[in-house]
């Protein structure tokens, strides 16, 4: 995965609260087996209409989504936030994640960015208002700046643990990491009692 | 795994098997688990499968992992055990569904992994097949590419939905890094009363604690109410925890699981058995266990449910009417039934049981067991599916079909002018051919009503089972008791 440190880009507001991953990426494009191309069908059913803030070309080139309370909850596909990264999104902000997804996302290298929801409203609000100012994701200070626009000289920190951080500013498999641990994987697979069941 | 773990002060379920599975632990690191069982199927599978390619790895324990084809697989036209994929007899006509499906097919031959194909008859949900062939057991930890693996909790094991990097993580490892996630208990004191399905009292939970409430929760079930449930009803609570955000659901192991796993093809059996069941024993929560979170719900005042909007926490009992979003308080909520009327094309102030359908869903790993089979049956014993009205009927495994039919159930469904399917997931998720068509209107045993979910533009209103066959004969949302 590619590492993530700072990222600075456009913001588009996506003012709608549970937002299921159904309607990121509907399941009609599940059955690819490859984990490209998946931006066309980046919230494909609201992109059909005209006003949907994706289609709005004042918002072409954005790479930080803003999203509203439980953004991407119910189903496990991580295809998810591969259309999301497909159609050139970095970053998204949201008072709350659905759990799976905010796991996909760190494994992919989108980074979820859990902001409390007066601020995201702002970031919406100021986004709305003009789509031009660019708003930096600065994972190494945890925090998010609005450097000019109405809204300039915002700064809002987030949480997120180290390891995780760590991780995504180091662009690190985490199957390798794991894989430093392979003798006490063995030495607890040795413990395992017989009667476990198997599926062979 | 090792008998009853440290006495480090009470516990709760969710923490023993937790304790019980941890490969590693250091400061400031997420806990490294063992898994004790990978189910696999073929939708969020060949990209993990790839990634192992790629980088030279193997499945380190292909004898606890299991795949089945289940997500794309028609329900029609499957005349048995090698069934063709390719060519003509194939029932999967859609040809990216085909390479899918062939992709699972060629990575369990490769990685050696037992796998149940389309027509074979251990072939089913990745969730009904786990609980019926007694692979899921108490105090395991299970994963699978699909949220629903929440569902093999109610058998005691700690089990979780995870993405393909996870999946691929699992497969090389058989492990996974995971941050413990707080515990919250749900209490469900009393009786539900008569026609109150176990469906009925998840879909009431998820709307009293609301669609993000069980966020960053494994939540364990509890109560007299629970207790009293059968395997298969606790099997329908904990498939939808995840629809109001938990991480788990499970419900601790006693009488009713063993004599649900007692004999199944792999459960243990003569000594060990015992000592399995003895183990079993020690899983329960401490009496004194202090959970992060507690709700408590009456199972008193429940009655049948019936979804309204577009998330499973939009629901009322069937005897209310569709709510008016000017009357919500909160500006988010209200917003969110504006779009979800619009969507689902009622107006507020309609009674729920005016709502007409089009379509009956009887099926999923949510209600595609034996038991569900047979509370619709019995609704449409000697009545008739209403005219303009299409039912069908997907048992959640070609196991549960066999069983139905030992039972004469598929001959009530024909009968009443239902259709009688092969085993998939079908109409829940609709990646195979059984879809709604924009603008139609299902009453659906599944787990989501959320926009397109059963197809572009389709509109879904959750239901239990009996709920659901009573719907088929009026034709509007109903339950048995109005008949």
């Amino acid at each position: 995965m590619q590492p993530f440190t700072t990222h600075t880009g456009r913001a588009v507001p996506l003012r709608r609260t549970n937002v299921d991953t159904d309607q990121i990426i509907p399941a009609s494009y599940l059955k690819r087996v490859s984990r490209d191309g998946f931006g066309d069908g980046l919230f494909a059913a609201w992109r059909e209409e005209p006003s949907f803030v994706l289609n709005q070309p004042r918002y072409d080139g954005a790479t930080i989504l803003v999203a509203g309370l439980d953004f991407a909850t119910g189903s496990s596909r991580e295809h998810a936030v591969w259309a999301l990264m497909d159609y050139g999104f970095k970053a998204v902000i949201a008072p709350r994640f659905g759990d799976i997804f905010r796991n996909n996302a760190t494994k992919a290298g989108l980074l979820p960015v859990v902001l409390h929801e007066k601020s995201v409203l702002v970031l919406q609000e100021a986004a709305e208002e003009d789509p031009a100012p660019e708003i930096t994701v600065d994972l190494t200070a945890r925090e998010i700046r609005v450097d000019s626009g109405t809204h300039g000289g915002l700064v809002a920190p987030f949480e997120i643990d180290n390891y995780t951080r760590w991780r995504l500013m180091e662009g690190l498999d985490d199957i390798g990491l794991t894989l430093r641990h392979e003798d006490a994987i063995s030495a607890f697979e040795a413990t395992r009692p017989a009667w476990l069941p198997a599926t062979a | 795994m090792n008998g009853p773990a440290e006495s480090s002060g009470p516990r709760t379920l969710a923490e023993k098997i937790w304790a019980s599975h941890v490969v590693r632990s250091a400061d400031g690191e997420p806990d490294l688990l063992y898994i004790d069982l990978h189910l696999v199927h073929e939708v969020t599978s060949p990209q993990a499968f790839d990634g192992l390619r790629a980088a030279g790895r193997k499945v380190r324990r292909p004898d606890l992992t299991i795949a089945t084809e289940d997500h794309n697989v028609p329900t029609t036209g499957i005349t048995g055990p090698g069934v063709p994929l390719i060519g003509p007899g194939s029932p999967v006509t859609d040809p990216v569904s085909r390479t899918q499906v062939q992709a699972l097919r060629k990575n369990a031959e490769e990685f050696d992994i037992r796998l149940y194909p389309m027509g074979d008859a251990g072939q089913g949900i990745v969730h009904v097949i786990g609980p019926q062939m007694g692979l899921t057991q108490p105090g395991l930890t299970i994963v699978c590419g699909d949220s629903h693996t929440s569902t093999h909790g109610a058998m005691g094991a700690l089990a979780f939905g995870i993405g393909t990097s996870e999946v691929e993580h699992v497969l090389a490892t058989q492990t996974l890094p995971s941050v413990k996630p707080k515990t919250m208990a749900i209490t469900v004191d009393g009786a539900l009363p008569e026609g109150v399905s176990a469906k009925d009292l998840i879909l009431a939970i998820i709307a009293q604690v609301g669609t993000g409430g069980g966020q960053g929760f494994i939540v364990e079930y509890r109560g007299a109410a629970i207790r009293a449930l059968s395997m298969e009803g606790r099997l329908t609570v904990c498939n939808m925890s995840i629809e109001f955000g938990a991480r788990a659901g499970l419900i601790a192991p006693d009488e009713v699981t063993f004599e649900y796993l007692k004999g199944r093809p792999h459960a243990p059996s003569g000594a060990e058995w015992d000592a399995a069941v003895a183990y079993w024993r020690t899983l329960a929560s401490d009496e004194d266990a202090v959970f992060d979170a507690e709700v408590t719900v009456d199972a008193a005042a429940l009655a049948p449910y019936v979804t309204w909007g577009t998330n499973p926490g939009q629901a009322l009992p069937l005897s209310a009417a569709v709510p008016d979003p000017a009357a919500i308080a909160d500006a988010d909520a209200a917003l969110a039934a504006e779009h979800a009327l619009a969507y689902m094309g009622l107006a507020a102030g309609t009674p729920l049981r005016d709502v007409k359908v089009d379509t009956v869903f009887v099926g999923s790993c949510t209600n595609g067991r034996l038991s569900d089979l047979r509370a619709a049956a019995e609704v449409l014993r000697g009545r008739q599916v209403a005219d303009g009205v299409r039912m069908l009927v997907v048992p959640g495994s070609m196991e549960v079909r066999r069983l139905a039919e030992e039972e004469g159930l598929h001959e009530v469904f024909t009968t009443a002018g239902a259709e009688w399917r092969s085993a998939g997931c079908s109409m829940c998720l609709a990646m195979n051919p059984d879809k709604l068509a924009p603008g139609e209107r299902s009453a659906s045993t599944s787990n989501r009503n959320f926009e397109g979910r059963q197809g572009k533009g389709g509109r879904t209103h959750l239901v239990s089972p009996a709920v659901a066959a009573a719907t088929a004969v009026t034709g509007r949302l109903a339950a048995p008791a109005d008949l």
